[in-house]
């Protein structure tokens, strides 16, 4: 896209904050998610899982369960389709299980029954015979010589030789030579970081319901981030042709990445095909932990050198990241955006994906970059503490700008990071006093952000108001947003714009709601919808008036003739254009279909005051504030709402949340009440700066928010708790326990 | 196994229905009298998304049976709301965009509800701890408070 597109400034609606077209339905309890759908004659779904992080099934004996009143099917692997291979193969082998259990939870069969509480007892009656195989799910002990092996041949060709077969990816990236730029330093700092796994907590348990018929027909309800990508895994494992499946997208009650991913929805259709009736299958909250999402936990090791001016010579970063039993960690986002915020001359980055016995990870807001964050940015911090430097101007002069050649590779284009110190600098909480005991911490964040493949339909009614159907999951808004910008181009009120999330049926491919992407891709896509749409309203206009199509331009909702020869026409009104559109031409839509990769990088700066209690170990955060850079905030309330829940994600996986095996690699804490997510008392208001660097890619300059700003809080946090405590920490979470282990080293120490 | 008849009240209407002994009072809402306005988060109690009144008293639909609903009042976030009229909370709600994936609102707004009958002037510290037992994961919990503490607001003045 051209620079001469872009617009950034003088908007009208954009940058507005109406209230949510589907605000109503959601205080009202109308609004239907994943589980708030019923069929006639529907059936109810329950899975069942392995008790054992690691076995062989001998067999599987369902004659008992079969044998039950109101059971109408059962199924295993034997349903699903034969001769998958790479990452479909993946998928049906997590969401029900071969000859071997990959981790506790995983599926190995499921029934359906006329009630949850038939297919319950039913479940119990289930005899799986296992043999139990040693296991192991740390990430480290998966790499050591005589670790279990998760499954031979699984590593693809980027792994050098001489490593675990758990290692089953490798990357490295940098440029310039490290080792010289330590040797320039006058202080060199490497520290080894670990970070437990986390989970993404959506508060909505996966649900779906599904119709799947002999005919090869189906229907699939669910609450997804991506309706199409459900259609295409859930055909291919099943062996159907992905159009004779309609998948709808129900509201989706947070999702975090957790949601990109198929678990249950071949399962409830492979029912469903079985029985002949449609199948509701939903996730306890157990399900949930046990076998969707969580996040890679990992081991990493950091070196950064510092001139004792604060310039950065080199830097070197290790990360190695378990994804469960499956390949696919993101451990080259960790490495990736690890030094994405320092122009470096020498910098250096290597990744090792690695297998263990745990549920396949999922992605989570700006998968693997907040943990290397955590892990940067804590070195950072402690070289301006051993130099006696402020840590915003060691940042501020060693700072990624437009120009400058990131640590993956690729220059940098517009970028707002410098602006987001600055803002921070100037902000009052970065100079506020601190009460004794507490500490301040700060860190910056990165995050890509993505396109992805999109598809956007806009059509006229009779009345002259207009219906946009886009692909994306809302997620947090982007109804409201995607009309804003409709009707910033289509100079018409924001309240005649209904938008709607179609069914896979009818509109084309659209990539997941993931990536920071939907107000960037679908928003760029519903501007481009709207400009079709008035090319074609002045054209209507033009040819009744009798002029040339391009003497009429589009300005308030009308169409108005331009130029010196246009002739002298009064405003024609949207309206009145769509009144008279059956006889001047037919029905008027505006579509548009593309792949953009013009997502705009997005950092952030966060600041944290936090108070260490010496007694408890526990860490109390008392003031927290978000700078980002939005590009341009089409609607800012929900702009902010995206920062503040990134930040108190980002305070969980700081402070409290992880997964905690047994010695037997079960999940110990499958509930929410041991597996504990931050509740309103544990926050203090989380303040905001919305800075807006437009990025060129983006009609009107949006930047994704969604992700980045959970990078930073990590490191800010464990920076915060280091000034406050006195003690480093490297392991997260800095749960009492540890934050007390901690202390009672440096006493005695 | 034989089932249980119970006859309630559910937003000022009588029903009645069947259930079986182990069902909770949110199945029973949710699949039996068609009220999905709860949410089961967990179903151990502990995120409060099918948080509903029991005789006034705030409670976890999920931690209760339904034959225990037998001759008590429920009240559900389908009778928040007067006809067409939203309650102050509900509109407090949506302007403060004190919601995203609104999973976890239904939840929340009758625990805020229940508070604002017992406390019409909470202070924040109050509202916090009152709706610790709601977890919420969009948010960071921010805008949640200010629209409850402009809506007690609001309804003091409107005393």
């Amino acid at each position: 896209m051209s620079l001469d597109d872009v617009k950034t400034s003088g908007f009208t609606h954009v940058g507005t904050t109406p209230d949510r077209p589907d605000g109503l339905d959601k205080v009202t309890g109308r609004a239907r998610f994943g589980a708030d759908a019923y069929a006639p004659g529907m059936l109810h779904g329950v899975i069942v899982r392995s008790p054992h992080a690691h076995a062989r099934i001998i067999s599987i004996d369902t004659s008992k369960a079969e044998a039950m009143d109101g059971v109408k099917a059962i199924v295993t692997r034997a349903d699903f389709a034969e001769g998958l291979k790479g990452p479909d193969w993946d998928v049906l082998e997590n969401i029900m299980a071969s000859d071997t259990a990959l981790y506790d939870g995983h599926a190995v069969a499921a029934i359906a029954a006329t009630s949850v509480l038939a297919a319950r007892d039913a479940a119990k009656l289930v005899e799986v015979t296992y043999e139990i195989l040693p296991h192991v799910t740390d990430v480290d002990a998966a790499m050591v010589a005589d670790a279990p092996v998760i499954r031979e041949g699984a590593a693809d060709k980027s792994v050098p030789e001489g490593l675990h077969p758990n290692v089953v990816r490798y990357h490295e990236s940098g440029h310039g030579d490290v080792d010289a730029g330590f040797a320039e330093a006058d202080l060199v700092i490497e520290d080894h970081f670990r970070t437990e796994a986390t989970h993404q907590g959506y508060i909505e348990p996966h649900a779906c319901l599904g119709t799947l018929g002999g005919d090869g027909k189906g229907e699939l309800w669910c609450c997804t981030q991506g309706h199409w990508k459900v259609q295409k895994v859930c055909a291919a494992l099943l062996g159907l042709e992905t159009s004779q499946l309609r998948v709808t997208a129900s509201e989706i009650g947070g999702g975090f990445g957790g949601k990109t991913n198929v678990f249950i929805e071949p399962v409830a259709l492979a029912l469903s095909r079985k029985a002949n009736r449609p199948v509701k299958l939903v996730m306890t909250r157990s399900e949930v932990f046990r076998a969707s999402g969580p996040t890679s936990s990992s081991s990493m090791d950091v070196k950064i050198g510092m001139k004792k001016d604060g310039t950065i010579t080199a830097a070197k970063g290790v990360f190695r990241l378990q994804g469960g039993a499956f390949p696919l960690a993101p451990m080259e986002f960790s490495a990736m955006c690890a030094f994405a915020p320092y122009n470096l001359k020498h910098v250096k980055q290597i990744g090792y994906d690695v297998m263990t016995n745990r549920p396949k990870q999922a992605a989570y807001r700006a998968p693997g970059s907040p943990i290397a964050c955590f892990a940067v940015e804590s070195v950072v911090d402690e070289l301006c503490g051993q130099l006696g430097l402020d840590p915003i101007e060691v940042r501020l002069k060693n700072a990624s700008r437009e120009g400058t050649q990131a640590s993956f590779g690729p220059k940098f284009q517009r970028i707002g990071l410098v602006e987001t110190l600055e803002a921070a600098k100037a902000h009052p909480h970065y100079s506020a006093p601190l009460k004794p005991g507490q500490g301040r911490g700060i860190s910056c964040g990165f995050w890509f952000n993505f396109g992805g493949e999109t598809s956007v339909s806009l059509a006229l009614s009779m009345d002259g108001t207009v219906q946009i159907v886009v692909g994306t999951p809302d997620i947090g808004g982007s109804r409201a947003s995607m009309a804003l910008m409709a009707a910033e181009e289509l100079g018409i009120p924001y309240e005649n714009i209904r938008v709607t999330i179609a069914d896979t049926a009818s509109l084309g491919y659209n990539e997941v709601s993931h990536g920071s992407r939907v107000t960037y891709a679908s928003g760029l896509a519903t501007i481009q919808a709207a400009r079709d749409a008035v090319k074609k309203l002045c054209g209507r206009a033009a040819a009744k008036w009798g002029i040339d199509p391009d003497a009429v331009r589009w300005e308030d909702g009308c169409a108005v003739p331009t130029g010196p020869n246009a002739g002298d026409f009064d405003p024609m009104p949207i309206a009145e254009i769509a009144k008279r559109m059956g006889t001047t031409g037919g029905p008027i839509v505006g579509h548009f279909e593309a792949t953009p990769e013009g997502a705009g990088v997005s950092f952030a700066t966060h600041i944290v005051d936090a108070e260490v209690d010496p007694e408890t170990g526990k860490t109390r955060v008392v003031r927290y504030t978000v700078v980002q850079d939005a590009g341009k905030a089409i609607h800012p309330a929900y702009v902010e709402g995206q920062y503040q829940g990134g930040a108190a994600q980002g305070i969980g996986w700081a402070l409290n949340e992880e997964y905690v095996y047994g010695e037997d690699g079960r999940l110990q804490n499958d509930v929410f009440l041991d597996y504990r997510i931050p509740v309103a008392s544990d926050l203090p208001m989380i303040d905001t700066v919305i800075v807006e660097v437009p990025n060129p890619g983006h009609p009107h300059g949006v930047r994704g928010v969604g992700e980045t700003s959970i990078c930073p809080p990590l490191a800010a946090i464990a920076n915060a708790v280091s000034a406050a405590a006195g003690v480093r920490l490297h392991e997260l979470p800095m749960s009492p326990p540890r934050i007390l282990a901690a202390l009672g080293k440096q006493r005695d120490g | 196994m034989s089932k249980i008849h119970v006859t309630t009240s559910v937003n000022g209407d009588e029903v009645e229905f069947l259930c079986d002994p182990r069902e909770t009072l949110l199945d029973v809402l949710r699949d039996k009298l068609s009220l999905t306005g709860a949410k089961e988060g967990c179903g151990t109690g502990d995120c409060g998304a099918c948080s509903v009144t029991l005789d006034g008293r705030l409670v976890c639909s999920c931690l209760v049976l339904g034959a225990e609903a037998e001759g008590k009042e429920i009240g559900t976030v389908e009778g928040i709301a007067n006809g067409e009229e939203l309650h102050p909370l509900q509109r407090k709600f949506i302007e403060h965009a004190a919601l995203q994936c609104g999973i976890c609102t239904p939840g929340i707004l009758v625990a805020t509800k229940a508070l604002l009958e017992k406390n019409p002037d909470p202070s924040e510290t109050e509202v916090r701890y009152w709706l610790a037992g709601n977890l919420c994961r969009c948010t960071g919990y921010d805008k949640i408070i200010r629209a409850v503490m402009d809506t007690a607001a609001e309804l003091r003045e409107a005393s």
